[in-house]
């Protein structure tokens, strides 16, 4: 049974949930990938306000391909993780506490998540267009210059994750291959 | 001489950029339906019944299969009595920004590699020319995404470490990719040639069907072995764990030097993508 999420997501809901729940997350979120990271990361070391609302928010490791008339946002499914790796714990010491992304996360990030409370969901990569069925509303809130990398605002209902790495540090990648090699081979 | 107009190509290579993007070829579909029978581990073939899903979506709505449309890959194969009226490399650019804007498709390239500015409309293409005996062109055009290109290695081994380093290296490439590169994977492995020429190769052997093994019997034991190898990891579709972490191995080979052993290989994943026109 797939567990309910709402985002914005608290710290204290974060911490609730276990590597390997397959969730539905309901609500706002927001997409960045390496250039907005990269700006949203300059702007905090410069004490500014960021364009969105960094705190219990989950952000979505994502450039979409363009809608058509009719289409919320184009394909939709996520990006590899690891090269917002150098980011994340920037975005998490500011109150971020859900990450969607795909493939693997560095030691920093994931003593980040454990330090204040966030997890790391994956969505199925390669798989943007059935995923694109779940964005209801998008809209880009800064940095239109950079195109699909810019910042966007999304409604979504029922986006299908799985947790991979929880805020105790647990990872599906180890723990997933670990319980198929010792039943099945 | 046989005269095709560059207009003609940029027609071509349009709408191949589109058809590539949004309907995954029937090889690659018949394989990962088969893998789903074959696949022990529930959570896996749920995942693969999902990638299902997806392609078909993408199909009904002409959409594509994924985000990251890639930067366009064209081998152009041109036979030696074609003429082509025009410049050849503007025409295929003119075709993938053709392709890529009116196909609703994601602009990726940046004109640099450290400014990083991105171009806008997808160009330029990565092109690959090949001379052949004839009177045909042949355009193949094939997105192809980073996050598994991003996965990929070459390595200069020794003569010494022979067969046994080749699968080595193999090995440890998908280990080292894991769960990033979207897997099932489809493995393009080159060998021999130069430093370039391996990597060439590999990409060359991503564009086989993934049905198709190689015409040598040797390579073809080879990537069978492979492919039973990789997916004796236990990675599984997105790395969750299970038996389907590569759906291919390809190889291709080429003459080399007495002191060396290049080895090239190119991760691609579950949405590999080609299509191809002759003209
Ligand atoms: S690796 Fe392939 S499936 Fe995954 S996001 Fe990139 S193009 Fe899409």
């Amino acid at each position: 049974m797939a567990i309910r999420v709402t985002s914005p997501l608290t710290r204290e809901e974060a911490r609730k949930l276990h590597s390997g729940d397959s969730c539905l997350i309901s609500g706002v979120i927001y997409t960045a990938r390496d250039a907005a990271h990269k700006r949203l990361c300059e702007l905090a070391a410069q004490g500014k306000e960021l364009p969105l609302d960094v705190k219990d928010a989950i952000i979505y490791y994502v450039g979409p391909t363009p809608a058509r008339e009719g289409q919320a946002i184009g394909s939709a499914g996520p990006t590899t993780s690891y090269r917002m790796d150098a980011y994340s714990p920037t975005l998490i010491a500011l109150g971020e506490t859900g990450m969607i992304g795909k493939g693997k996360r560095g030691p920093e990030v994931i003593a980040a998540m454990k330090e204040h409370g966030a997890v790391y969901f994956g969505a199925i990569g390669g798989c943007g267009a059935l995923l694109s069925k779940c964005v209801k509303k998008a809209e880009v809130i800064a940095y239109e210059d950079l195109g699909a990398e810019a910042i966007r605002r999304l409604e979504v209902e029922d986006f299908p994750v799985v947790v991979i790495i929880d805020s105790e540090g647990n990872n599906l990648y180890e723990t997933g291959r670990k319980t198929y090699l010792e039943n099945f081979t | 001489m046989r005269e095709i107009s560059a207009s003609q190509i940029t027609d071509v290579v349009a709408r191949l950029c589109v058809e590539a993007n949004c309907h995954l070829p029937r090889d690659m579909k018949a394989c990962i339906e088969c893998s789903h029978d074959a696949e022990p581990w529930a959570p896996a073939r749920e995942i693969l019944e999902r990638i299902t899903e997806n392609y078909r979506i993408a199909d009904e709505r002409c959409q594509p299969i994924c985000q990251d449309t890639g930067v366009a890959c064209v081998f152009l194969e041109i036979g030696q009595e074609v003429h082509v009226n025009g410049s050849i490399e503007d025409a295929v650019n003119e075709g993938v920004r053709r392709g890529y804007t009116e196909g609703y498709l994601r602009k990726s390239v940046v004109r640099d590699p450290l400014d990083r500015v991105n171009t806008g409309d997808n160009t330029p293409a990565m092109l690959y020319y090949d001379l052949v005996p004839g009177d045909a062109l042949k355009i193949t055009v094939a997105p192809k995404g980073f996050g598994s290109e991003n996965m990929s290695q070459l390595k200069m081994l020794k003569p010494s470490d022979g067969l046994q380093g080749v699968k080595d290296f193999v090995l440890k490439v998908v280990e080292d990719a894991g769960p990033n590169p979207c897997p099932p994977i489809v493995v393009g492995v080159g060998v021999g040639g130069t430093f370039d020429k391996a990597a060439y190769l590999a990409k060359k052997a991503l564009m086989r069907p993934v049905d198709q093994r190689s015409a040598e019997p040797f390579y073809a034991d080879l990537e069978q072995e492979l492919l039973e190898k990789i997916n004796a990891l236990g990675i599984g579709p997105q790395g969750f764990g299970g038996k389907t972490t590569a759906l291919a191995v390809n190889i291709e080979h080429y003459p080399t030097h007495i002191a060396g052993l290049p080895v090239a290989v190119n991760i691609n994943c579950h949405v590999t993508r080609h299509k191809t026109e002759v003209l």
